[in-house]
């Protein structure tokens, strides 16, 4: 069963970007630019990797990482936050939230692939 | 000033007064008719007597201001 | 010879006339114009030092011993240029603490000591009672040579013992002073104890003595003789009268010389008639600088013709059937000149009564105010305490103690008659008075000098005194055994009186001077350093020490003031706990009990305490102003001129001062202020730079990311196909073009904030620039598929002043965020103006999905992006809606949003309209096909046409 990844992002290009990059990889892939909707995704088809920005509409980042972990059947889903905002608080909100990884944009394409290699072993 | 020189005028009265001074003139010669002893001894006390009142009359010498030289004439 | 009737009378004519000058002294005091208050009075009063001794027993020493006379003259002149300190000091001191004799003074200085008071009143009365006999015998024995002469017996034995007590002058002439004295000295009572027509009386008598003196040397000199050069080259015949010329080379001459001029220096400070003129007479502090130097010009005067009288004297009287004492009067007499044998005789009696009555004036004061009153006090079975007129009382013993000195006097000339020179109870008694000097000059300026130094040194120096001086002399007089002195007591050499503790070669005056002044020092320096003063002699002996102030300014005080008003003062100006402190160790200086309440009402404030406060005060407010304010309370004298200046100069320089200050103090404040402005604008500042850059940063990230990862994925894959790379490449360079607009519109935003919005305002229509902006979107709307509707069609609202650039920019700004935010699918625009009679005012509405409350409230600040981005690739810097709202203001117009629910939203804005000015309609070419007609509701005038369109 392929490995199926979640991009949660309203920037149309760093989307584009970062599924292009991760069917690359020979995951499958889904687009949402939308915190709520990302949500319903997950409940309809769990991923196993969420790479979610921190600045959405209804839900920011924060908040769906905060849900996700509320589920205990969602535990093993890895979320990577991908977020411009490098500053040191918003890692550390991340992290005690919940994620289990980040990266800040810009970022380089090894960097996001080897960090979500490192999730799924 | 003037307590200064008051007192610089006791201690000349002292010496002027006293031995070994006065044995200078303890000598049996005449000056103007008059016994050299008695002449100085007269002499210097009425000499004592005007310093005395030129020092205590004088105004007090602090207040006397000092005058600049005369200004040179110019042509 | 001369008629006894006739020198009596003229004797009585003379105490007449100086009763006379007495009476018209005093009752021209009593009505303030005062007879003495001249220095030369007061230099003649001093010359009361001039006795009988010097009238007739100098002539008597130089015919016996030479020049060595003099000693007794040149002490006082060497002494004198100290006065002006000394003498100067001791006269501040009573008048301060209101002293009314020398025992007064040592009494007052060691703490205000009766015993000690009493101590220097026996002291003196016993020293002063034989100089005063001297007088009353040379009166007598004067008036029995001009009335016997040329008698012989009774030359020989002039005064001699053996005349009844009845018949003998002196007990006449014992009375009859004693009633002068009474009458000069002892009338009525004064306050201060001063007695102007006494000293009226004695200056006189002083000119009458020099006068009759310089009268009979004159006629001596060039009566008798050719000059001075024939009368000394006739005694220099003589080989012991050229003895008398010159001074014997000998230790012992010159240390008798030195003694006997230290001695006359204490005696002219110490002599009790010399302390009464000198000090409680003085009756102005300036009289004191001619007296300085015309007393020792009397003394020269006077001290003149002595030699040349004795010599003459001795020539006279080679066989010494006159007594070289009465020389002065024998040689007028023996030349046949009555009447100037009178005037000596009455100038002998000058020389004598002046000093009778001064001498005896001070010794009865000493003895009623400091033996007899003290001792009555404490009787309590007298209860004087009680009486509350003590006038009479005290008159009564003033009166009884000047007859009972006086016939003490006599009774003592009776006993020692006929032994004894003039000149030798003279110096007897000047060393007598010599034992005061320690507990004054100590006691002056010394403050360590105590009660029981002074008293203690007083009482040795008098007992060594007693028992090396007057002792001696009674066994001469034949009242005791001559061995005693001789052998001394017990046949005891150590003892001897004239040979203490084996120390010989000096002359009986001088070994008593030395023993009796070594003792009565060393007790006093020794003692005093053993003893603690008590809190009373503590603040006499400041008082007293630093009674002549080292620096003028400093006040002495002479006022009273009470310690409450004192308070009261520092208080004001120190605050309470240092007033407070500075009373609270005056107190305990004073030994007063400080916790008693209302001490400070019972206590005087003496001179020390009124000093530290004018010390504590001008510390506070500069020292001229604190002596002011000091004297406020003290009251004492008027301010001099020159003190007035010094208080407007010093005011002055403290008013400059101090307004300098509070100038330099409120610009601190507004410094200070400034800078906490100017602080807390920056801290502002640094907050809005740190979130304008956080926010900007984040908004650089996101094109960066696209571009960055598009860069990286083309980089990396090769085998992508030309479809794929021409749609990342399109994703980069729209994400460039967002970059560079974002980039433009911080740099808009910098140069906005930087600096003062330059408008080139002119009238122009609004609606012509609605139509520019439209047409500028127009292209990238119609991709979009959105609709945009300018309202109403037709002709615009009219003009406005303003930018043509900057308002075209609003529009853009406001155009360019609905297309991002209005629906997805159906896109619609509306852009509605409208005019108003001031204003024209722009709507642009969107029909996305609205801004809530919140969000409302922040929208126009920067980076704002309060709502989901609807559109892809649409997305803005979210700085154009900060650079409107920026842009309108300066253009005095309004700018808002409004967002029903469910209805989208709408931004609103106003420009103002121009000022009487004529619309310019002139629309453009619309892309939605909206013709333009003029605005009928603009006013009328020539149409301006804009440039721009």
């Amino acid at each position: 069963m392929a490995t199926y990844v979640l991009i949660v992002d309203d920037e149309p290009s760093i989307a584009m970007s970062l599924e292009f990059i991760m069917e690359k990889q020979g995951y499958e892939t889904q687009v949402v630019g939308d915190g709520a909707e990302a949500l319903q995704r997950i409940e309809k088809a769990p991923p196993d990797v969420v790479l979610l920005d921190v600045m959405l509409p209804t839900y920011d980042g924060f908040e769906v990482c905060r849900r996700i972990r509320e589920r205990e059947e969602w535990a093993d889903l890895k979320v990577l936050m991908v977020t411009a905002k490098g500053r040191e608080e918003d890692v550390k909100r991340g992290l005690a939230l919940g994620a289990n990884g980040y990266v800040t944009k810009p970022f380089a394409i090894k960097d996001v692939v080897a960090k979500v290699e490192g999730l799924l072993t | 000033m003037k307590r200064q020189r008051l007192i610089a005028l006791f201690v000349l009265g002292f010496l002027l007064f006293n031995y070994p001074v006065l044995s200078l003139f303890s000598v049996e010669s005449v000056v103007l008719g008059l016994p050299v002893l008695y002449l100085y001894l007269f002499c210097a006390w009425g000499g004592f007597v005007w310093l005395l009142s030129r020092i205590v009359d004088a105004p007090e010498a602090s207040a006397s201001p000092r005058r600049g030289p005369a200004v040179p004439p110019t042509d | 010879m001369l008629q006894g009737s006739l020198i009596l009378a003229v004797a009585l004519a003379y105490l007449g006339l100086l009763f006379a000058v007495a009476y018209y002294g005093d009752r021209r005091a009593d009505a303030g114009r005062s007879i003495i208050s001249t220095p030369y009075v007061y230099a003649l009063s001093l010359a009361v030092y001039c006795t009988a001794w010097t009238f007739y027993g100098s002539v008597g020493r130089a015919a016996s011993t030479g020049l060595d006379f003099l000693t007794i003259y040149l002490g006082p002149t060497i002494l004198a240029p100290l006065w002006w300190l000394i003498v100067r000091k001791m006269i501040r001191i009573s008048k301060q603490q209101r002293i009314t004799s020398i025992a007064d003074f040592v009494a007052s200085r060691y703490g205000k000591s009766a015993v000690l008071g009493g101590t220097v009143t026996v002291v003196a009365v016993v020293g002063i009672v034989p100089y005063i006999a001297l007088q009353l015998k040379a009166i007598s024995t004067s008036f029995t040579v001009a009335s016997a002469y040329p008698n012989a017996a009774a030359l020989t034995s002039a005064g001699g013992g053996a005349v009844p007590l009845v018949a003998d002058t002196a007990l006449y002439v014992a009375l009859l002073l004693a009633l002068f004295t009474v009458l000069f000295g002892a009338r009525h009572l004064d306050a201060t104890e001063r007695h102007e027509g006494m000293v009226a009386a004695i200056a006189l008598e002083s000119l009458v003595k020099l006068v009759a003196f310089l009268a009979v040397g004159l006629f001596v000199t060039f009566g008798l003789y050719e000059g001075f050069g024939d009368l000394f080259s006739s005694a220099a015949e003589r080989a012991d009268l050229q003895a008398l010329l010159t001074l014997e080379p000998s230790a012992s001459v010159f240390g008798e010389w030195v003694w006997l001029t230290l001695l006359s220096m204490l005696a002219i400070l110490f002599l009790p008639r010399q302390f009464q003129v000198a000090v409680i007479e003085n009756v102005n502090e300036q009289h004191l600088k001619k007296g300085i130097w015309l007393f020792p010009l009397y003394l020269i005067l006077i001290n003149l013709f002595v030699l040349p009288i004795a010599l003459a004297g001795m020539m006279y009287f080679p066989d010494g059937t006159v007594e070289a004492d009465m020389f002065v009067l024998a040689l007028p007499l023996e030349s046949g000149q009555p009447v100037l044998a009178l005037l000596v005789f009455i100038g002998g009696l000058s020389a004598a009564t002046a000093m009778v009555i001064v001498a005896t004036t001070a010794l009865a004061t000493m003895v009623c105010n400091d033996l007899v009153m003290p001792v009555l006090l404490r009787t309590k079975a007298l209860r004087l305490q009680e009486r509350t007129r003590l006038t009479g009382l005290l008159l009564g013993i003033r009166r009884s103690s000047i007859v009972g000195v006086l016939l003490l006097s006599f009774a003592y000339a009776r006993l020692v008659e006929g032994h004894y020179t003039l000149v030798s109870i003279g110096l007897i008694s000047f060393a007598a008075v010599a034992q005061f000097a320690p507990a004054i000059l100590g006691g002056l300026y010394w403050r360590r000098g105590t009660h029981a130094g002074a008293l203690w040194g007083l009482l040795a120096g008098f007992l060594v005194w007693g028992y090396t001086l007057p002792l001696p002399s009674l066994a001469e007089a034949g009242l005791l055994s001559p061995t005693f002195v001789e052998m001394g007591p017990w046949g005891w050499a150590l003892l001897r009186p004239h040979a203490l503790f084996g120390l010989e070669g000096l002359s009986p005056v001088a070994h008593g001077l030395f023993w009796s002044l070594l003792i009565n020092g060393g007790l006093y320096v020794g003692l005093s350093f053993k003893t603690q003063p008590t809190a009373v002699e503590h603040s006499q002996a400041r008082a007293f020490v630093d009674a002549l102030p080292v620096s003028s300014r400093a006040a002495v005080w002479r006022g009273q003031a009470s310690v409450t008003e004192l308070r009261q003062l520092l208080q004001r100006f120190l605050g309470y706990r240092a007033a407070t402190q500075a009373l609270e160790r005056f107190a305990e200086s004073q030994g007063i009990n400080t916790t008693e309440p209302g001490w400070e009402d019972a206590v005087p404030a003496n001179a020390h305490l009124m000093h530290h406060a004018e010390q504590l005060l001008a510390g506070a407010i500069g020292s001229a102003s604190a002596h002011v304010v000091v004297s406020s309370v003290v009251n004492a004298e008027p301010l001099s001129l020159a003190e007035v200046m010094e208080i407007l100069d010093e005011t002055q320089q403290m008013m400059a001062h101090s307004r300098e200050l509070q100038r330099k103090k409120h610009a601190l404040e507004e410094a200070t202020q400034r800078l906490q402005a100017a602080n807390a604008q920056l801290q502002e500042l640094d907050r809005l730079k740190d979130d304008f850059i956080s926010t900007v940063t984040h908004e650089l990230r996101t094109p960066l990311t696209s571009i960055r990862a598009f860069s990286e994925i083309m980089h990396d894959n090769p085998d992508l196909s030309a479809e794929q790379r021409q749609e990342f490449l399109e994703v980069i360079i729209k994400e460039e073009e967002r970059l560079t607009r974002l980039i433009n519109q911080v740099l808009d935003l910098q140069k906005l904030e930087a600096e003062p919005m330059r408008l080139q305002v002119e009238p122009l229509s609004l609606r012509t620039i609605v139509n520019e902006a439209v047409q500028a979107m127009s292209q990238q709307m119609e991709n979009a598929s959105v609709v945009c509707t300018v309202q109403p069609p037709g002709p615009g609202p009219g003009t406005v002043e303003g930018d043509r650039d900057r308002l075209k920019q609003v529009l853009l700004n406001l155009l360019s965020n609905a297309f991002k935010f209005c629906d997805d699918t159906d896109g619609r625009i509306f852009v509605t103006l409208r005019g108003r009679a001031n204003e024209v005012q722009v709507d642009v509405a969107d029909n996305g999905p609205g801004i809530d409350r919140e969000a409302r409230a922040s929208i126009f600040e920067r980076f704002q992006q309060a709502r989901p981005r609807a559109r892809a690739g649409a997305s803005g810097s979210g700085l154009g809606l900060t650079i409107a709202q920026r842009i309108i203001l300066e253009h005095d117009g309004d700018i808002w949003v409004s967002s029903p629910p469910g209805e989208g939203a709408t931004f609103s804005f106003t420009v103002p309209r121009a000022q009487a000015s004529t619309p310019t309609d002139d629309p453009g070419p619309l892309g939605d096909g909206a013709s333009a007609t003029p605005d009928t509701a603009g006013s009328a005038g020539s149409p301006i046409t804009s440039s721009d369109s």
